[in-house]
């Protein structure tokens, strides 16, 4: 009997061990308390499938090279990167994913796909990397606050425009020029028009819906890990990528849900052509208040639900507010928070912000869990959200927001809302919560104001 | 065709697997799936390397899906430290 075992069978049994351990990796990482471990996990089984692939390379010292540089790079942003801008490091990292995808296709391609099918997936494989890619540069740029261009300027309309013609002269390679042998070198134009096209993909969406579009990217480019497994007939890659590209689907499915909106009307449409009919008259008094009075009022509830959203992030106001959190806790008052799942720019960036804030995560409550006890709430601290508090949404079948979940601060027996001015939330919908009788208004810098009020505590 | 299987089952397996998921790690939970979609590296190393341009590519690949892979995972990794109970 023969008991040597060639390279590919040796690796082909290798990468069965990896897949199991991404699939027992990605599951750990769905629960609190197994998630550090998952992530090791499926650190080691991308550690030997790779470790694995580099036996039998032929010139692997560029290889290495290439490898080395990347861990280098990418180790050195990740360890320096500060913790409230983990959301664009992960859109650009992702978008680092979708161009070596992007990558395999072109190489793939100048090897001569054998058959139409093969052609097909390369060129798929080649514009969801490219897609990917460029998308999630332009994600990184709108989480950054580096690009800041409107839905309605020339420059966003272009590139719309040429999202759709990349689409079209996709299908336009794929299908006919296998039959019909264009003239001019087709390949060419779609790489580049894959990689503007990807910004014309991203460019439209605005700020509030970030958390849909980064969890599509991030299966995007699962997707496309996915099909390059398909043309390398290599099964580790099918197995991996299909894991990512169906968690990003998953979790665009929840930030889609939790705005009540579909995907596609979130990708194509956006609120700004819902239209703007919603009965904004609702006007009344508002009430300001100021810190010291709001320092009296919670100086004596019993139970306080502190709701942030973007606000916060853009204040930096995490650590001053769990501060203020732990001194009401010394003062015998019950505190939560409640955190909506599409508060922020991206899944759970509420939940990231406060964590580094060392906020304990088991007192983080999704709106499902406040709402039913939300009368029993002495007073809801509003930091810096909008629309995931807006009542309209609840009670206003016109509005362009009815039927999105939010969290009912409004029933709470008071409600404190901290705001810079009176500037409607992202969806441009007016907020009834600020003239109702029980909201106070509390103007200024998110971060001002807590401060205040903890050094009213502390006095 | 088996591929085209294992493609399908792998797909079905992760929308099982993670349909559940607390809201608190959804940001873990997506750089964690990102640094796994650094498995292209694995695709990326087995590139052929005909030519100059063949050559610039594999490298380009490697490198960028080396970004990816250590960059998502350490990144996750720090993320989930901060995660804790009180």
């Amino acid at each position: 009997m023969d008991f040597a075992i060639d390279i590919p069978t040796l690796q082909n049994l290798t990468y069965i061990i990896s897949s199991v351990l991404f699939i027992t990796g990605i599951k750990m990482l769905g629960k609190e308390s197994t998630a550090v471990k998952g992530n090791f996990l499926s650190a080691i089984a991308m550690f030997i499938a790779v470790g694995i692939t580099c036996i039998g390379l032929v010139n692997p010292i560029v290889l290495f090279i290439g490898i080395l540089l990347g861990a280098i790079i990418g180790s050195f942003i990740a360890l320096k990167v500060k913790m409230t801008s983990i959301p664009e490091m992960v859109a650009l990292f992702n978008g680092f994913g979708g161009l070596a995808t992007f990558l395999i296709a072109w190489s793939e391609f100048n090897n001569g796909p054998d058959s139409f099918f093969q052609g097909a997936l390369v060129m798929f494989t080649l514009a969801i990397g490219g897609i990917t890619f460029t998308g999630s540069l332009i994600a990184y740029g709108k989480l950054s606050e580096k690009i800041n261009i409107a839905k309605t300027s020339i420059i966003t309309k272009i590139f719309t425009t040429i999202f759709y013609i990349s689409l079209a002269f996709l299908l336009y390679s794929v299908f006919i020029t296998p039959f019909l042998i264009p003239t001019f070198e087709f390949f060419t134009v779609l790489l580049v028009l894959v990689l503007l096209g990807g910004i014309g993909f991203v460019l439209p969406i605005g700020g509030g819906d970030m958390p849909v579009v980064i969890s599509l990217l991030n299966s995007f480019s699962g997707i496309a890990a996915a099909f390059a497994g398909l043309l390398l007939f290599n099964n580790v890659l099918i197995v991996a990528g299909s894991l990512v590209g169906a968690s990003g689907l998953i979790l665009t499915v929840i930030m889609a849900k939790a705005m009540n909106r579909s995907i596609s009307n979130i990708l194509f449409v956006g609120y700004a052509s819902s239209s703007p009919t919603s009965s904004s008259e609702e006007q009344g008094e508002i009430n300001p208040i100021s810190v010291s009075d709001a320092y009296l009022i919670l100086e004596n509830a019993s139970s306080v639900l502190i709701v942030p959203g973007y606000g916060m992030a853009v204040a930096q106001a995490q650590h001053t507010v769990r501060e203020l959190g732990e001194l009401l806790e010394e003062n015998g008052t019950e505190v939560k928070y409640g955190i909506h799942p599409v508060a922020g720019r991206m899944p759970g960036h509420m939940n990231v912000l406060l964590a580094e804030a060392n906020v304990s995560y088991d007192v983080l409550a999704e709106p499902d869990d406040v709402n039913p006890t939300m009368d029993v709430v002495d007073v809801a601290v509003v930091i810096g959200a909008n629309d995931v508090v807006n009542p309209s949404a609840t009670e206003e079948p016109g509005s362009p927001i009815y039927g999105m979940p939010i969290i009912e601060v409004h029933n709470a027996r008071t409600v404190f809302v901290l705001k810079r001015s009176m500037s409607s939330g992202f969806a441009g919908v007016q907020n009834p919560l600020f003239f109702k009788s029980n909201t106070r208004m509390l103007f200024g810098d998110a971060k001002e104001s807590i401060s205040g009020l903890v050094s009213e505590f502390k006095d | 065709m088996l591929l085209g299987f294992v493609l399908i089952l792998s797909i079905y397996l992760g929308l099982e697997l993670i349909s559940k998921v607390p809201s608190t790690l959804h940001t873990p939970l997506m750089s964690g799936a990102n640094a796994i979609s650094g498995i292209a590296l694995v695709g990326a190393l087995v590139l052929s390397q005909d030519g100059q341009l063949q050559t610039t590519l594999a490298f380009l690949a490697v490198f960028f899906a080396s970004i990816n892979v250590f960059g998502g995972y350490l990144v996750t990794n720090r993320m989930l430290k901060m995660f804790k109970k009180k």
